[in-house]
């Protein structure tokens, strides 16, 4: 499918309420959610749009996330098109309906406002809550800044329900680093948005009543194998998908958005590797220390589940020195999340470049261009000396 | 001194001028102060919302637990410790929406439990978005058309039981909410008391009212006690119905 590209309009958005457009434009048949910081915003503004018959979308809300992650599932079942929004606790609340969700194939939407986990209480960013679902059978994009929050917000539909998919997929956005920051984006026209998702039409819907089907029987010795291995088939095929979904769209408007993005990169010798809004935050990093003539560069994973093992194998082997950053721990593990998934890809395609791990951001923790040009530097140091000390370490954090 | 009872070096509060939370807090540190309950003997846990950080304000060992979580958590205190004072302070949105299962099962199990439910209609904290207590058609900001659904009766809800205290009073009714404080406390189970709260910056203002001021004398006009043995209730009275 080739698209003509349209015009977009200026506005200046809250990542929340780009969501929320994007939704009012998308006008799904459900939405079901609970209040949670920092999301809030997002189905607040969308209820004023349900209020006023912006959209003909049915609101339910519900009593709790785990409520309405299964109000999701049973509408998805029923034939709708389906979307939610949450954050921290409460997509742990939703945890075992997750699953649910993607074990039935169900391809309902999630608007993810970062936000870690309890305890001690915290309500600002770090991924902590959407990588603890990062093996739950959903597609995972990061947004880097409120245009990529728009952007991602509408592919997600497409990519979720390709019939090569047929699996749940999430955006994330940074809590109020995006959510609730004022950023200059381009909405696109309405007509524009509805015709690149297009309709949704269930292949197995509840109530045709002619081809009765249920969803999530007992599944036990003889063929929930066979279904797991199938969700895992359907999770290779979205990489092609989500490629191919971000294609279309930069035909639409010029924004092209890959699974991965390189930033001054070729011909960098020292590379950190980010997703979410840090992204931008190391570009200037970058560009800082570019200006000193240090090879330096950057490579953005937008896509982490399915993760593009060749894609981020083929960018970073022959790097002299890689720090992955990575915005959640997972306590106990050798390194984190996103770092775990960049070794194995370079592992599996036969490069053992020297790298390193870095956590940062923790509940909100400010995270500055000066702190990545300092990890650029220790990179510079590691490629002379080699590394020493331990391959995790912690960025602004007191011992 | 009840103020000893108070973390006086963390205030202000985080709570907005004007809001009841302080007077509850205030209220319950009278009645712990003249019933000699404090860190030694006592313990406060919380939900998450406004209400929740109560617990962080008052000087006793307290857990703030997760959004709803409240009754387990405080039950199996007690129940690890029962010669210490538990008491609960929440939310409605905390126990009777996310948490409103665990409601209905501690109250069927009946532990001498103080539950004070801070009671404002809607969810404060996130914005005053419409709960499981927002009356009919009362327009909220995840509501702008008006509340659909009909609002949970809590009173009802305790009253499922075949032993139950509960106790509806509000924050305008200071000596009738210590009162009830001090009755509960003393209940030998599980007593719930309905603290009808005002929450101006989230919810007042959207109904109309000028200030916290108009709020509290709205409950002032609205609320009257209920006769003495009153077995009900009606939906204006302030008072404690209980069956041991």
């Amino acid at each position: 499918m080739t698209l003509q590209k349209v015009k977009g309009t200026p506005v200046a958005l809250e990542g929340d309420r780009a969501v929320a457009e994007a939704m009012r434009q998308m006008n799904p048949d459900v939405v079901a959610a609970y209040p949670i910081t920092p999301q809030t915003e997002i189905v607040m503004r969308f209820s004023d749009f349900v209020a006023s018959g912006e959209v003909e979308t049915e609101f339910i809300p519900v009593e709790s996330e785990h409520a309405s992650m299964s109000a999701c599932i049973g509408a998805c079942a029923a034939g709708g098109r389906v979307q939610t929004a949450s954050a921290g606790a409460g997509i742990a609340l939703m945890w075992e309906v997750l699953w649910v969700a993607s074990g039935s194939r169900l391809p309902i939407v999630m608007h993810v406002v970062n936000r870690s986990l309890s305890a001690p209480l915290n309500i600002h960013c770090d991924h902590s809550d959407s990588m603890g679902m990062r093996d739950a059978g959903w597609i995972q994009l990061y947004d880097e800044d409120v245009q990529e929050v728009y952007d991602n917000a509408i592919q997600v539909v497409r990519i979720a329900e390709h019939p090569d998919v047929l699996l749940p997929a999430l955006h994330a956005l940074d809590g109020f680093i995006l959510g609730h920051s004022v950023e200059r984006l381009e909405l696109l026209p309405d007509e524009a948005v509805q015709e690149f998702i297009g309709t949704y039409t269930s292949a197995y819907p509840l109530l045709d009543v002619d081809h009765p089907v249920t969803y999530g029987p007992m599944d036990l010795q003889d063929y929930f194998f066979e279904h797991k291995r199938q969700q895992a088939e359907a999770m290779v095929h979205a990489l092609d998908v989500v490629a191919q979904v971000g294609d279309e769209y930069g035909q639409l408007t010029g924004r092209y958005h890959g699974l991965i993005e390189g930033y001054r990169l070729e011909d960098a010798d020292y590379v950190t590797v980010a997703l979410g809004s840090t992204v931008g935050t190391a570009k200037t990093a970058v560009d800082q220390m570019r200006d000193e003539g240090i090879k330096v560069g950057l490579l953005k994973v937008r896509c982490f589940r399915p993760f593009p093992a060749t894609a981020v194998a083929r960018a970073l082997g022959d790097k002299k020195a890689i720090a992955v950053l990575d915005r959640s721990l997972s306590f106990g593990a050798q390194v984190n999340p996103l770092c775990l998934e960049v070794i194995a890809a370079l592992s599996t395609h036969g490069f053992a470049p020297k790298l390193v791990n870095y956590v940062y951001g923790l509940g909100g923790r400010d995270t500055v261009p000066a702190q990545i040009c300092d990890i650029y530097q220790e990179l510079i140091r590691i490629d002379s000396d080699g590394i020493t000390g331990p391959i995790l370490r912690y960025v602004a954090v007191r011992d | 001194m009840f103020k000893d009872l108070i973390k006086l070096d963390r205030l202000p509060t985080s709570w907005c001028p004007g809001c009841g939370l302080g007077q509850i807090m205030i209220q319950l540190a009278m009645v712990m102060d003249g019933l000699g309950l404090n860190h030694t003997n006592s313990t406060v846990i919380s939900g998450v919302g406004c209400t929740g950080r109560l617990a962080g304000y008052m000087n006793v060992d307290g857990i703030y637990t997760l959004h709803g979580r409240t009754l387990p958590v405080a039950e199996a205190v007690k129940l690890v410790s029962p010669d210490l004072k538990v008491i609960v302070v929440s939310g409605d949105g905390d126990l009777a929406s996310i948490g409103g299962n665990h409601l209905l099962h501690a109250a069927r199990r009946n532990p001498d439990l103080t539950v004070l439910c801070n009671n404002n209609n809607v969810y404060g904290l996130t914005g005053g978005q419409a709960g499981p207590t927002t009356p009919r058609n009362t327009k909220t900001v995840s509501t702008p058309a008006g509340a659909t659904y009909d609002p949970v009766n809590l009173q009802n809800l305790m009253k499922a039981g075949a032993r139950y205290f509960y106790a509806k009073t509000t924050v305008y009714h200071q000596l009738h909410l210590r009162n009830c404080i001090k009755e509960a406390i003393a209940w030998p189970g599980f007593a719930f008391v309905d603290i009808t709260c005002h929450c101006i910056e989230n919810n007042g203002r959207r109904l109309g009212f000028n200030s916290a001021y108009e709020m509290l004398q709205h409950f002032r006009r609205t609320y009257k006690r209920a006769p003495d043995g009153a077995e009900t209730l009606g939906p204006d009275e302030i008072g404690i119905v209980r069956q041991g």
